[in-house]
């Protein structure tokens, strides 16, 4: 069964509740490698996200929603953040623009392009210690789960699992990019709280996708 | 023609205090600060970045200075947005945001264009630790046998002495105007040991009224650069 809009609403709506009760976890990683605002900042404009995509006309398709999370959290973040999942959720609405409903495919294209504008921002690689690390396996397993002719809800379970076995294997290593590379070896044995939001983000897709 | 600035960081305070700074040396740029977020908290804000660099665009192109990461993501983000014809004119520098925006603030004052601001900026990057070194270096040369210096000094070099006779010296004036003369030939030109072309190096030797310069050339059109030069210090950049 393919996801429409009310899918979107529904991933965006449960993404801003997944992060507001994970804001303190946020919070406290980010304070450990970072500046502390992460918590605070994803809370923020994923709050604004689920206020602004209230707003969008009836006829409005999925990725007219995408684009006003993305214009939405590059205006309200605050942080790096900020531009790097507005930059994936605007390549991401980009790449499924002209469909009304997602499919595997499109979910596959969506988190592809969405993991693309993040590396083209962001000029991070896998082992970097960022949210490339749950982005990337994430995307890779929704492809293959897809390949493998698994429904929707699968294909986004696929993902959100692999994001969480990424954001784990930030753990051992020292950050390349972000404030988490300025403490070289100290960063090792902390979990990178972009991986972490990521981890969520997916996990509210998949649980909404199974909810639909 | 005057490029616009902007200064993007992630402190407010830092932002206005970079734009007064760079401002007091470059009377008539358009240095906007667009610091901290939309609610004054410590951040970057797309909507002011964007503002920003509308604010300081005045048909002569815009160059942003950033601080820390995010402020370049929010930058590069904000580019993204404007259409094409507005995206061609503007560009981010990659240099230290107060050395940098101090030295393109003193470049687009004397008319640079954008990519001399640019330059400008960039030539910020290491400028402290290119002093310290060639301090060490004169030093290291004072030091030796004196016949070993003259030996160091190839015939290929020219030389030239000449003593700044304005008010404010090498000052950020008259620096920029040096290194924009210095610029316009081919030859490698040193003043005291430092790079002729990086403003930021001929302010940090800090030359005043009265003080001997030397200048040395070296290439094709060298005894020409040191004539130009020379008589652009004698001539006081205008000043009294």
């Amino acid at each position: 069964m393919a996801l429409g809009r009310e899918f979107v609403a529904d991933w965006i709506a449960r993404s801003a509740q997944a992060i507001s009760e994970h804001r303190s976890e946020l919070i406290t990683l980010d304070r450990e490698i970072g500046d502390g605002d992460h918590g605070e900042n994803m809370d923020r404009g994923f709050t604004a996200v689920a206020v602004k995509s209230g707003d969008l006309p009836a006829d409005a398709t999925p990725g007219d929603v995408l684009k006003v999370v993305a214009t939405t959290l590059i205006s309200t973040v605050g942080g790096a953040s900020g531009p790097l999942y507005g930059t994936a959720f605007l390549k991401g609405s980009q790449a499924v623009a002209d469909q009304s409903e997602l499919d595997g495919a499109a979910l596959v294209a969506f988190l592809t392009a969405a993991r693309d504008g993040i590396v083209l921002r962001g000029k991070a690689e896998v082992g970097d210690k960022t949210m490339i690390d749950a982005w990337t396996p994430a995307v890779d397993a929704a492809a293959a789960a897809q390949a493998e002719g698994r429904s929707e809800a699968e294909i986004l379970a696929a993902a959100a699992d692999a994001a969480q076995t990424g954001a784990e294997s930030t753990d051992p290593l020292v950050a390349r990019k972000g404030r988490a590379s300025y403490l070289g070896e100290r960063a090792i044995g902390h979990r990178d709280p972009g991986s972490v939001s990521t981890t969520l983000i997916l996990r509210a897709a998949a649980d909404a996708a199974a909810a639909a | 023609m005057t490029v616009g600035l902007v200064i993007v960081s992630h402190s407010a305070k830092i932002a206005e205090g970079v734009v007064e700074l760079a401002g007091q040396m470059a009377d008539g740029v358009t240095i906007v600060a667009a610091g901290g977020t939309d609610e004054g908290g410590i951040g970057t804000s797309f909507d002011k970045v964007g503002a920003a660099i509308e604010a300081a665009e005045s048909g002569d192109g815009v160059v942003v200075l950033c601080d820390l990461g995010s402020a370049i993501l929010t930058t590069e983000t904000a580019l993204d947005f404007l259409d094409d014809s507005a995206r061609a004119g503007v560009e981010i520098a990659d240099a230290p945001i107060v050395e940098g925006a101090v030295a393109a603030a003193v470049a687009a004052r004397t008319g640079g264009d954008r990519a001399a601001v640019i330059s400008a900026a960039a030539s910020a990057n290491g400028a402290t630790a290119d002093v310290s070194d060639a301090v060490s270096a004169a030093g290291a040369v004072a030091s030796s046998d004196p016949d070993a210096g003259s030996d160091a000094t190839s015939s290929d070099v020219h030389i030239r002495r000449v003593t700044l006779v304005n008010g404010s010296g090498l000052h950020a004036r008259p620096a920029a105007e040096f290194v924009k003369a210095a610029s316009a030939f081919e030859a490698v030109i040193t003043v005291d040991g430092v790079d002729a072309t990086s403003l930021l190096r001929i302010m940090a030797l800090g030359r005043g009224k009265g003080s001997e310069l030397e200048l040395t050339a070296e290439g094709r059109d060298a005894d020409a650069a040191l004539d130009a030069l020379v008589a652009l210090v004698e001539s006081g950049f205008g000043e009294d």
